[in-house]
């Protein structure tokens, strides 16, 4: 039975259960699946940053988390309620409680920068226009944008602006939860350090819970105070869970796992022996076909 | 279920004989595509539903609706009564050769305008709607799906369809038949200053057969098709735009796709509507004049 909104944020409040609850999370398109079996809790305040390699489901989860894609078993909780189990109307008030910060900041193209910050206001506040001005020009000096870029376009700005941008929107409704999809990637090292840094300043001037989504090693140890790592199912042996690494950042090197190992040291390991293993079998069957 | 490329190789187990075999693959080949047909049909019944429900318990805002107002209808009012004004005058080109010959060349008036009122002037307008605002809102919908605008609009508690599909479809729905009066009136104007002017055919006689064969009910169930028209073009073209491929090649699909099969919608309800519309005309009035 579905339990009520009122009752499970009462009890979400009463206990110190975690305000995120993955539990037994599986996610398949298709015949592909991406996410198996996953566990995990997320408490209040915590910055989680999710690591992995590239296909190894980081952004599904993210995803699944906000309720932008279904579970094909298991279930996700924020704060005692499953997302499926919510109206229409119920999920839409539930969300406004997220900020997502897009890997590629996803701002509405026929918008102003103004107005695609000014959106969530005009969409779930009661606020006059002089008012939403007022938050925009926050929300822009907070992510350290001149007043300037308000009236240009998303196209006219760079992307380490577009993406304060995005991080700026993300911060309008002040949201308990921030998700960040790859929030560095794609961006020069000082802009790099500078989201970095804007994580850490929305963390401690708001209070937020965080979940960045990186193959940032350097963002996963400036920022998070826990670090969770995910592996590809499709190079995971039978029985071995999805989640090779679960724990403080600083810590991940004392690992025993050599996966997490060249991982974090940026080494290909036995990929380059796989890449060297195809290669041949490529310019064998070239020289079978040449010869016959 | 690829049975075609399952097959392809060595032929159905068990069916013996190459026609067998082939007879076999070409069965499988049919219930393939049907079944992909069947999906498709349902995948925009359920999206047409989602969108009814949208449209019954919320309004839309009144930005929206004003903007998609202005660019669906009012920027495709030059084109329409353009083409409409060349139609008209290309229809007295056609038919004044045969009714010359006939000494019926007065009755071109009622040739043109029947013509128009009826068929041309209605399925014109929609297929320059499906070609001009189909298009354009099915390549805008799929870039919004392909740069993660729409996942943005969902985070933000802003259901996609009731924010995009609701303005745009109320849009089509409502100018539709008002691009069709322009297409009509402007291709009536055409066909007599052509056939008056240039073919020096009796202005009073050309007035005089126009009205006798061409009355309201000719005019308003032309008119009345093109809602039909209207909602099934902007339904397969946000369709086409919420369910985009990634990638520019996949936006430049949808964008074909949905002026194809807007087009082929626009035929079918047109034969199925002129049988119906037809039926009612010869319920009504069983002793009214008619051309043929």
């Amino acid at each position: 039975m579905a339990v009520s909104v009122a009752e499970a944020t009462t009890k979400a409040a009463s206990d110190d259960s975690p305000l995120l609850r993955i539990e037994g999370l599986h996610v398949r398109f298709g015949r592909q699946p991406v996410l198996r079996d996953i566990n995990l809790g997320i408490r209040r305040g915590e910055t989680v940053a999710i690591l992995g390699e590239s296909g190894c489901g980081k952004t599904v989860m993210l995803k699944t988390l906000a309720g932008l894609l279904r579970p094909t078993a298991g279930r996700v909780l924020f704060d005692g309620l499953n997302f499926q189990e919510l109206s229409p109307s119920e999920l839409a008030r539930q969300r406004t409680r997220f900020g997502f910060v897009f890997q590629q900041a996803a701002l509405f193209d026929s918008m102003t920068i103004g107005e695609n910050i000014a959106f969530p206001l005009r969409q779930h506040t009661k606020m006059t226009p002089d008012q939403i001005h007022e938050v925009v020009t926050r929300r822009l000096a907070e992510v350290g944008l001149p007043e300037a870029v308000r009236m240009k376009k998303p196209g006219e700005l760079s992307g380490g602006m577009r993406k304060r941008v995005g991080l700026a929107r993300a911060l309008a409704l002040e949201p308990e939860v921030m998700l960040y999809d790859e929030p560095t990637t794609g961006l020069d090292p000082i802009m790099s350090d500078v989201i970095n840094e804007l994580m850490l300043r929305t963390r401690s001037a708001h209070s937020v819970t965080s979940i960045i989504v990186t193959h940032d090693m350097r963002t996963a140890v400036k920022v998070a105070d826990r670090v969770v790592m995910l592996y590809p199912l499709a190079r995971l042996g039978p029985g071995e869970g999805q989640i090779l690494y679960d724990g403080p950042p600083r810590a991940i090197e004392e690992t025993a796992d050599n996966r997490v190992i060249q991982f974090v040291r940026g080494e290909a390991g036995e990929r380059l022996m796989e890449m060297r293993r195809q290669q041949n079998i490529s310019e064998n069957t070239q020289g079978k076909a040449d010869h016959g | 279920m690829s049975l075609g490329t399952q097959t392809s190789g060595d032929g159905l187990p068990g069916v013996p004989g190459s026609f067998l075999n082939d007879l076999a693959q070409w069965v499988a080949d049919v219930g393939e595509r049907t079944i992909a047909w069947l999906v498709a049909l349902g995948s925009v019944s359920i999206f047409a539903g989602r969108m009814v429900r949208w449209l019954v318990i919320k309004r839309p805002q009144r930005e929206t609706i004003l903007w998609n107002f202005y660019h669906i209808g009012v920027l495709s009012l030059p084109v329409v009564a353009m083409t409409g004004m060349f139609i008209g005058m290309v229809l007295a080109v056609q038919s004044y050769a045969q009714f010359k010959m006939l000494n019926l060349e007065t009755r071109l008036g009622a040739v043109i305008n029947m013509s128009l009122v009826r068929e041309l002037g209605p399925v014109l307008a929609a297929t320059m709607l499906a070609g001009r605002v189909g298009s354009a809102m099915a390549a805008e919908l799929g870039t919004m799906r392909v740069t993660e605008q729409i996942d943005a609009l969902t985070v933000m508690g802003a259901d996609p369809i009731h924010y995009l599909v609701v303005p745009r479809f109320l849009a089509c729905l409502f100018l539709i038949p008002a691009l069709t009066l322009m297409a009509d009136f402007m291709g009536v104007v055409g066909g007599y200053f052509y056939s008056v002017h240039i073919l020096n055919i009796d202005a009073y006689y050309y007035l005089q057969n126009s009205a006798e064969y061409v009355g309201l009910f000719d005019l308003a169930a032309g008119t009345a098709k093109t809602l039909f028209f209207g909602a099934s073009i902007a339904v397969i073209a946000c369709h086409h735009g919420f369910h985009c491929e990634p990638g520019a090649e996949g936006v430049g699909r949808a964008a074909t796709y949905a002026f194809v099969h807007s087009f082929v919608a626009i035929l079918l309800l047109d034969l199925v509507l002129g049988i119906i519309l037809e039926a009612i005309y010869g319920m009504l009035w069983t002793t009214a004049p008619r051309l043929v």
